[in-house]
């Protein structure tokens, strides 16, 4: 577990920089994340699919996956890679401040 | 709720590997007039699963590994063979296609995983069944067994769409198995095989996908990580190979592809109001095996959204669980939070050799050996596991499906035998 400043708050992060308490999270946190990941601008379509991570998140314990997002959150799958391109799943999780999606086993 | 001296009525939907194991104990528990036993099931063939691997390679055959379902099941369990329009929760009833309504007092959801084949673009599309291949049901074995016959050399790729699988390990034992085939035909140096996976590694878990990631260098298979499958193109401009190409852009090339295609749950899951989730699995409680949508309803196998594995081993050991759960139920005693997640799985790896894993919720696959201290060798290539995985056809049939325990394999994961990291950390010490 490390620390970091973002949006002048100091939060918990884990070792792959995922949010330990998502409640510590923040709009301006998301802002400054993605530009950190290389996206300059959160669009609407960005912002749809963050807090839907977040509603998925705490309805369910767990953020869902891109084959789910792709299904229910009203964005494609293909349109979830334009917008996060390192991996939907995990990229807009982290944006979102809340644990990498569980993976399948 | 649960009224003496009438008959409960016990509906299984699925008649596969948990729904029959699930009825043959619930049917040996009981007496006849203390419960009736329905399974459900659209067709009659009972198909070995685990054997769906060997097919492609000419190692098994349709004949060998398919059985009537309802010769499977104990003689006073009834078989209704129908397909299943819904469940109506708030009725506790059963609609068939047709109209045939089955009421129950407790419901099994067995029906396992299917092939969700249209949620991948192009993947039926031109060169399905030519360049294009699954063996994750026996038509596409059996066809991909031609086809690998007329491969005489190229590139041939093997792909995982994105998990959930039934039997995660089955790629990569195809892979090993592509290895062997290839050599005994004498043209292994004329195949290159790669091997694509959406996972960051060979497998799921740290130590097993070291180790697995070694052997299939060992065997010159190229891994390919994070590959993301978007769209399959079976068939090139100029009418030779295909291709896969990534969401985020990437493509290989291939000769011939083995896909695994996207798993849900059974459709008709879909269309029962509160039953399933967004990829039609049951949520269930990955302890007691009582579905979430209701408590007189039930998941086992493949059908469930447990974070296990979706194989045969699970479905076993759920089982015992799940028959205890049932009858506690209808007593109206508490459940019991009996099931670990424990799996097991032979991994075929060529050349008559084979690994073995054994693992649950808690503990990742590590070397060892089970069920004990002595026994058959775990994550480590040996005959004796080769042998394992080929016997236990004979015990799927005549014991697992029976419901009857399997002599030395219990339904918790053995601790006892396996090498913990602490473990040798400790031996270093020592040493």
């Amino acid at each position: 577990m490390s620390t970091a400043t973002m949006a002048g708050v100091e939060v918990r992060l884990n070792e792959e920089g995922f949010f330990e308490d998502p409640t510590q999270w923040t709009e301006d946190m998301a802002v400054e994340m993605a530009k950190a990941d290389g996206i300059d601008t959160l669009t609407d379509q960005h912002w749809t699919v963050i807090k839907f991570m977040r509603k998925e998140f705490f309805e369910k314990g767990t953020g869902p996956t891109v084959r789910v997002l792709g299904k229910t959150s009203g964005v494609s799958v293909k349109d979830l890679y334009a917008l996060f391109p390192k991996g939907p799943a995990k990229m807009a999780a982290r944006i979102a401040g809340i644990p990498k999606p569980k993976g399948c086993i | 709720m649960v009224v003496k001296n009438q008959t409960h009525k016990i509906v299984i939907l699925g008649g596969g590997t948990g729904g029959t194991l699930t009825a043959n104990r619930l049917r040996r528990h009981y007496r006849n007039h203390d419960v009736h036993i329905t399974v459900v099931d659209q067709d009659d063939h009972h198909v070995y699963q685990p054997a769906l691997l060997f097919v492609p390679f000419g190692l098994a055959h349709e004949q060998e590994i398919v059985r009537p379902r309802h010769r499977q099941l104990h003689k006073d369990v009834e078989f209704v063979q129908q397909a299943i329009d819904r469940v109506d929760l708030d009725r506790d009833t059963v609609v068939l296609e047709g109209g045939r309504e089955l009421p129950y007092d407790v419901l099994v959801v067995a029906t396992g995983a299917t092939l969700a084949l249209d949620e991948t673009e192009g993947l039926t599309g031109p060169g399905w069944n030519e360049r294009v291949f699954t063996f994750y049901d026996l038509a596409g074995a059996t066809a991909l067994e031609a086809a690998l016959a007329d491969f005489d050399g190229g590139k041939l790729l093997v792909n995982v769409v994105d998990l959930p699988i039934k039997c995660p390990v089955a790629p990569l034992e195809f892979c090993f198995l592509a290895d062997w085939y290839f050599n005994e035909r004498g043209i292994r140096d004329k195949v290159q095989i790669t091997y694509a996976t959406p996972l960051d590694g060979a497998f799921t878990k740290p130590v097993a996908s070291e180790r697995l990631s070694t052997l299939l260098a060992e065997k010159g298979v190229e891994l390919v990580t994070e590959f993301n499958t978007g769209e399959v193109m079976g068939e090139s401009e100029d009418g030779t190979g295909g291709k896969l190409v990534g969401y985020d852009g990437r493509e290989l090339d291939f000769d011939l592809a083995v896909v695994v295609p996207l798993h849900s749950g059974a459709a008709y899951v879909g269309r029962s109001e509160g039953l399933g989730d967004d990829l039609n699995f049951v949520p269930t409680d990955q302890h007691t095996l009582q579905s979430k949508a209701r408590p007189n309803v039930f998941a086992i196998g493949d059908a469930t959204n447990v974070p296990a594995s979706k194989a045969g081993s699970v479905t076993h050991f759920e089982g015992e669980v799940l028959v205890d759960n049932i009858i506690r139920f209808l007593a109206g005693e508490p459940l019991a939070e009996g099931y670990d997640g424990h799996a097991n799985c032979f991994i075929e790896t060529g050349f008559g050799k084979a690994l073995l894993i054994d693992f649950n919720y808690d503990t990742e696959p590590l070397p060892g050996h089970f069920p004990a201290a002595v026994g058959m060798p775990l994550l480590k290539e040996s005959r004796l596991n080769h042998l394992g995985k080929l016997m236990f056809q004979w015990v799927y049939w005549h014991a697992l499906l029976q419901g009857r325990d399997i002599p030395g394999i219990g339904t918790t994961m053995p601790e006892n035998g396996k090498d913990h990291p602490t473990d040798r950390t400790h031996e270093e010490i020592t040493v």
